[in-house]
């Protein structure tokens, strides 16, 4: 059991991770129907979350239109992150529905959501720690795959056609985010960006029609947050549909195409950036009401 | 170790430096040949009887046996601890099964041979598995541990309890495997201070019978073989990519598409499958069987292999089964005080190697990676 010597790249690398924005990442086909581009991709109908008596989201109702990038902000508490969990059936709404492709999600479970093309990131970096940067990516790739104990067991055609497409899905994610060098490196030794990266590669890679994002500059620099910008529309450009939670104004305002603004578990306002910008319930949710002047 | 799947193959064009290299990074030829080399010394190992090595007490070819019916053992919980990440501390359930599947349809209530009795008994451990893991696996850590021990206990218990089974007095009188003897092998004598080939004393290729026990051991040996190389080809594929998820993070790799559940029940029942021929192979070698040789302390025996071993590395648990199959054996001079040195044994190790004696290679080179981060905490000199 010798260790080869493995010419091996500082953990920390002085120069930050580019993007490869021409790498073509656009979405497999995976057998779920592509809604025409400007369409409703997913409709949120009236849903309301108790936790017993507290009320996470009040008869909150928008919708994203496919390839736009819609932007969910609020105050902290506002009621996000539940917003995601109730898209991604981490969550049952206590009433309303969400609509995607038309059709309610229901109870169904999580990973067959994924399935139906809603992936994820997590607002706290939820890696596969101790697997590599590739092996994490081959997990989102392996939703769409079927190998079973029999298939690897006899290494059946099957296996090596998945996993020669798998692989091949994978290193061109992770070209494109520039992690291709620290393929084999394992995710919990990833500088802080690199690991955000990778859990957007490894959301992309189960070919979502619906990427949501749930802060993903949280503690980026300003020169990093400019670069995830310029990253979400290129993924955006490529055919991806994004939902943004993100807290900077400056940065939803600069990259989205429209806002739904959420307070208290309320939606309090909805439109483009400019609106959002000049609204006067969202100013109050965001800096106080200035009580001596009301 | 050369199961190239195609991500590996093309892996030379990308830098990928595949962690097969790390067995050795000689050609192909000479890798086999040492392979073979070594499987050939493993099947010698009871005639050679090397000095100091060779349990002086009891007789070696059983201790062999016990020794690789712990390795198998230990494969099979590696996969439901170390890659589900399912702690599982009722695995003698599984074990008791198999041995009581052969016990029955070959002694008890039926006369069927070996040959057909093995398999049903592997398949009645499956079954078992996932009749226990369908219900208990929607429960996480610790309660699915307190879960697994009932299990172990619950089975124990139905065997002492059911006449059907013939309660504490066991099943005897399970017949041996179908033999076949072909030729004679020597052993070595080393009385003389060299090794000399002893012709008087031999072993038979193949014949099972009840004063010899190499020829179990050389069947051990087959079938260790045979679920490494399963074990390795459902490792490296989607199944075994799902299962590092699971363990890694549920929620995550259920969000990622993995139906973590499913997967969770196939390590379950794949794992008690293994348990289950690992206990066949015991029916068959003691020719009888009592609620008494599973009690729970073989459970933490067997948890305590994989964990000693390394979790999650397939070589290491190996290494980690001999060590507690093996050292108890060989101490067996020092009469009820080996349990005292074989705990003391433990408690070092746990202070000394506490990711296991060989740990996988995720911690092998989070440890390298941390090093090296160290390093560049600490800064350059010059700078």
């Amino acid at each position: 059991m010798s260790e080869p010597v493995q010419a091996q790249e500082p953990l920390h690398a002085e120069e930050a991770t580019e993007i490869n924005a021409d790498v073509d990442i656009a979405p497999a086909d995976v057998g779920v129907p592509v809604v025409p581009e400007g369409e409703r991709l997913l409709e949120v109908d009236a849903v309301t979350l108790r936790f017993g008596g507290v009320v996470a989201l009040n008869e909150v109702s928008f919708h994203i239109n496919k390839g736009e990038i819609l932007g969910l902000i609020g105050p902290n508490g506002a009621g996000k992150t539940t917003c995601f969990n109730v898209m991604t059936g981490v969550y049952q709404p206590t009433s309303g529905s969400v609509r995607y492709l038309g059709e309610p999600l229901g109870k169904r479970k999580k990973f067959e959501i994924t399935k139906l093309g809603i992936a994820r990131t997590f607002q706290n970096i939820r890696l596969f720690a101790n697997m590599t940067a590739l092996e994490n990516v081959l997990v989102g790739v392996d939703a769409h795959h079927t190998t079973g104990v029999g298939s690897a067991m006899f290494r059946l055609p099957k296996h090596r056609r998945e996993e020669a497409e798998g692989y091949e899905r994978a290193m061109e994610l992770l070209t494109f985010m520039g992690l291709e060098r620290k393929a084999d490196e394992l995710a919990r030794n990833l500088p802080y960006g690199d690991q955000r990266r990778l859990e957007i590669a490894r959301a992309l890679a189960t070919s979502p029609q619906l990427l949501c994002l749930d802060e993903p500059a949280a503690g980026f620099n300003p020169a990093e947050k400019a670069k995830l910008m310029e990253l979400i529309r290129t993924i955006r450009d490529q055919g991806y549909t994004v939902l943004l939670i993100e807290h900077d104004m400056k940065l939803v305002m600069g990259v989205t195409d429209r806002i739904v603004v959420l307070e208290f578990g309320r939606k309090i306002a909805e439109g483009s950036p400019a609106e959002i910008r000049d609204n006067p319930a969202v100013v109050a949710a965001y800096l106080g009401v200035d009580e001596d002047a009301s | 170790m050369s199961t190239a799947t195609p991500a590996a193959g093309s892996a030379a064009t990308t830098r990928r430096p595949s962690f097969r290299n790390r067995v050795s990074s000689l050609p192909k030829g000479v890798k086999i040949a040492l392979w073979v080399l070594f499987a050939i010394f493993l099947f010698l190992l009871p005639m050679l009887n090397i000095p100091f090595v060779t349990t002086e007490g009891s007789d070696f070819g059983g201790v062999l046996f016990t020794v690789s019916t712990y390795v198998l053992v230990a494969l099979g919980l590696n996969i439901v601890v170390g890659y589900a990440g399912l702690l599982d501390l009722g695995y003698v359930g599984f074990y008791a099964i198999g041995a009581y599947t052969v016990g029955v349809l070959s002694s008890q209530h039926a006369n069927l041979s070996w040959i057909v009795v093995v398999p049903i008994a592997i398949a009645a451990a499956m079954v078992s598995g996932v009749i226990l893991g369908a219900p208990t696996l929607r429960v996480r850590g610790d309660y699915l541990a307190i879960v697994t021990l009932g299990f172990g206990e619950i089975v124990r218990l139905c065997l002492v309890n059911s006449q059907w089974l013939n309660g504490a007095q066991g099943i005897s009188d399970i017949p041996k495997p179908p033999s076949a003897p072909l030729f004679e092998v020597p052993s070595l004598d080393w009385s003389g201070g060299a090794p000399v080939v002893d012709l008087g004393t031999t072993s038979t290729f193949l014949k099972f019978g009840i004063t010899d026990f190499v020829p179990y051991y050389w069947l051990g040996l087959v079938v260790i073989g045979l679920v490494l190389v399963f074990d390795i080809l459902v490792k490296n594929s989607r199944v075994g990519r799902a299962w590092e998820a699971t363990r890694e993070d549920e929620d995550a790799a259920e969000l990622m598409g993995v139906p973590t559940f499913r997967f969770k029940l196939l390590a379950f029942a794949l794992g008690a499958a293994i348990g289950g021929l690992s206990g066949a192979l015991f029916a068959t070698k003691a020719g009888f069987i009592s609620p008494d040789n599973f009690v729970l302390l073989l459970s933490i025996l067997f948890l305590a292999a994989v964990v000693v071993g390394g979790a999650g590395n397939r070589w290491g648990v190996i290494v980690g089964a001999i060590v507690v199959g093996y050292f108890p054996e060989r101490f067996r001079d020092f009469a009820d005080f080996r349990v005292l040195v074989f705990g003391l044994a433990l408690m070092l190790l746990a202070i000394f190697r506490p990711q296991g004696l060989l740990p996988p290679r995720r911690t092998v080179r989070a440890k390298r990676a941390d090093e090296r981060e160290a390093v560049l905490e600490e800064g350059e000199p010059n700078v």
